[in-house]
């Protein structure tokens, strides 16, 4: 892999930038692979990359049945932050931010990482001592958080509407200054072209339709194009983890529910942070293009239909028009809707199964993207060593049957 | 939006009227002392979520407040039947098949 910098760029720009190198291979795959990883998104991509970088194990095929980061990855509203409440879900969070933080220099790839900052806004009293509890947790933590008071918040971000007679009126809100946003497809594709170089396979358009196995035992993959055979079979489908587990008769204590955004036409900079709300399920930053990435809440019903519902994305516009009454006449591009897999306590689950071999990393509901690099990196530590990753520990399948759950349904809620 | 039809109000009204409360037909143990760690969490947490054909409970919250069950395609969101608790469904799953 040829690295890039300034001086490619110089370079290339002498020729037009007609002879840039493929950006990875697209190869046909082998027989038998150490590793054989289903879902090419940006978790998966990132365990890939870390099996190799850190475990050395290279022959790995990531196996996607459309392209490569196309899925929830490029579906979410690419927000980063690690303000999580409980210690296990801080420090998953926390380990993912600190990647995050070096992760355009790790990958050679600009990821279009934005420490903009997020605000999580409370509405009445009951939300301020929320945050203040949480901001607290946080600190204890390591994390960084203020709570701040509706002046601070609108000094922050004057868009906002603090005045006293708002619908929502806004008392303060927690701050995680080194939060923000990253670019979701950069994510993706960074993870890929640096697995790639590493030797990993990214085998696109080949669907996964059943999971093999001898004596018990993973032994490899059936798809559409044919068996490949693996050793270790590990599944990060976000979407599909329930229809996996199927194939080999799993349960997973997972629900699928359509999640919803939107942006809006490009315009002007108008905010340069991150503003969430729980209590009325609207979030909203700004792209670099300048259109709004604006998120709603999930659907209430199990959906595979990676759409969402006209209510929904109401509910949500609604909100974000008295929260930002200037926004009230730009016109909305596109809604989408990606499927989300969430779980009863609102944290993921980075597991090995009953099944030797079989793993998942599922269940990251609502904000799975703000996790992309420490999900892969735990997760590669559990696949290499088939021991948890002590980051991981608490995120095994076995906490719904022990009951040691990690109830994060307050710092998740609906908003990422 | 969906459009349901409640097996009580005997009429067709629109999603918003309704909560859904998940997977229909969990039956709660009858003695929950005797259950291992495994059934317990079983009971609790694991649910079905097909791809396809799912029956699910709904609450017709701001109507007659009353539970009903609804077997609904979750790819489609076509709604095959509403019927009420106690009665068994018409249109099968795969769960059911098996």
């Amino acid at each position: 892999m040829k690295r890039y910098s300034v001086f490619s760029l110089f370079k290339h720009a002498l020729s037009h930038h007609e002879n840039w190198q493929r950006v990875w291979r697209n190869p046909k795959p082998k027989q038998v692979y150490d590793v054989v990883i289903v879902g090419g998104g940006g978790h998966g991509l990132a365990t890939a990359y870390y099996l190799a970088k850190e475990h050395g194990i290279t022959n790995v095929a990531v196996v996607e049945k459309g392209y490569l980061g196309g899925g929830n990855t490029a579906r979410n509203t690419t927000i980063v932050r690690s303000n999580y409440l409980w210690d296990e879900a801080a420090n998953l969070y926390e380990h993912a931010m600190k990647l995050w933080e070096g992760l355009s220099q790790d990958l050679n790839y600009n990821v279009m990482f934005s420490q903009r900052g997020v605000l999580n806004l409370g509405h009445n009293l009951q939300d301020m001592r929320d945050i203040e509890r949480r901001v607290n947790a946080n600190r204890l933590n390591g994390i960084d958080g203020n709570v701040l008071n509706a002046a601070q918040v609108k000094e922050i971000c004057p868009l906002l509407d603090c005045s006293d007679n708002a619908r929502y009126p806004v008392l303060g809100a927690s701050w995680q200054p080194r939060a923000g946003v990253a670019r979701h497809d950069a994510v993706a594709w960074g993870f890929a072209r640096a697995a790639d170089a590493l030797g990993v396979d990214l085998i696109q358009q080949t669907e996964v339709t059943g999971i093999r196995r001898h004596e018990g035992a993973v032994c490899g993959v059936e798809t559409n194009n044919g068996f490949i055979a693996a050793k270790k079979v590990a599944c990060v489908a976000s979407g599909n983890s329930s229809e996996l587990a199927r194939m080999v008769g799993l349960e997973l204590p997972l629900e699928s529910h359509p999640l919803q955004a939107c942006v809006s036409e490009p315009i002007k900079p108008i905010i340069d942070t991150v503003v969430m709300s729980n209590a009325v399920h609207g979030y909203m930053s700004q792209s670099d293009k300048g259109d709004l990435v604006i998120g709603a809440g999930i659907d209430s019903y199990n959906g595979y239909g990676q759409r969402g519902s006209f209510q929904g994305i109401e509910h949500t516009l609604a909100a974000i028009c008295e929260l930002f009454p200037d926004v009230r006449r730009v016109r909305m591009n596109r809604a989408w809707g990606g499927i989300v897999d969430t779980t009863p306590d609102a944290c993921p689950i980075i597991s090995k199964t009953s099944v030797p071999g079989l793993y998942f990393n599922c269940g990251w509901g609502t904000g799975g993207f703000k996790a992309t690099p420490g999900s892969g990196n735990v997760f590669a530590h559990t696949i290499a060593h088939d021991d948890p990753h002590p980051l991981a520990k608490a995120f095994t399948i076995d906490r719904f049957n022990s009951g040691f759950l990690i109830d994060e349904h307050g710092a998740a809620g609906v908003a990422h | 939006m969906l459009h349901i039809f409640c097996p009580h109000c005997q009429e067709y009204r629109e999603e918003d009227e309704f909560h859904y409360r998940g997977q229909a037909h969990i039956v709660r143990p009858k003695d929950p002392e005797a259950l291992t760690d495994e059934e317990w969490g079983s009971y609790l947490f694991f649910r079905k979520n097909p791809k396809g054909i799912h029956h699910e409970l709904w609450y017709h919250t701001t109507g007659c407040r009353q539970f009903f069950n609804v077997t609904r395609d979750t790819v489609t969101y076509k709604i095959h039947e509403s019927y009420k608790i106690g009665e068994q469904p018409a249109v099968k799953s795969e769960d059911d098949l098996a």
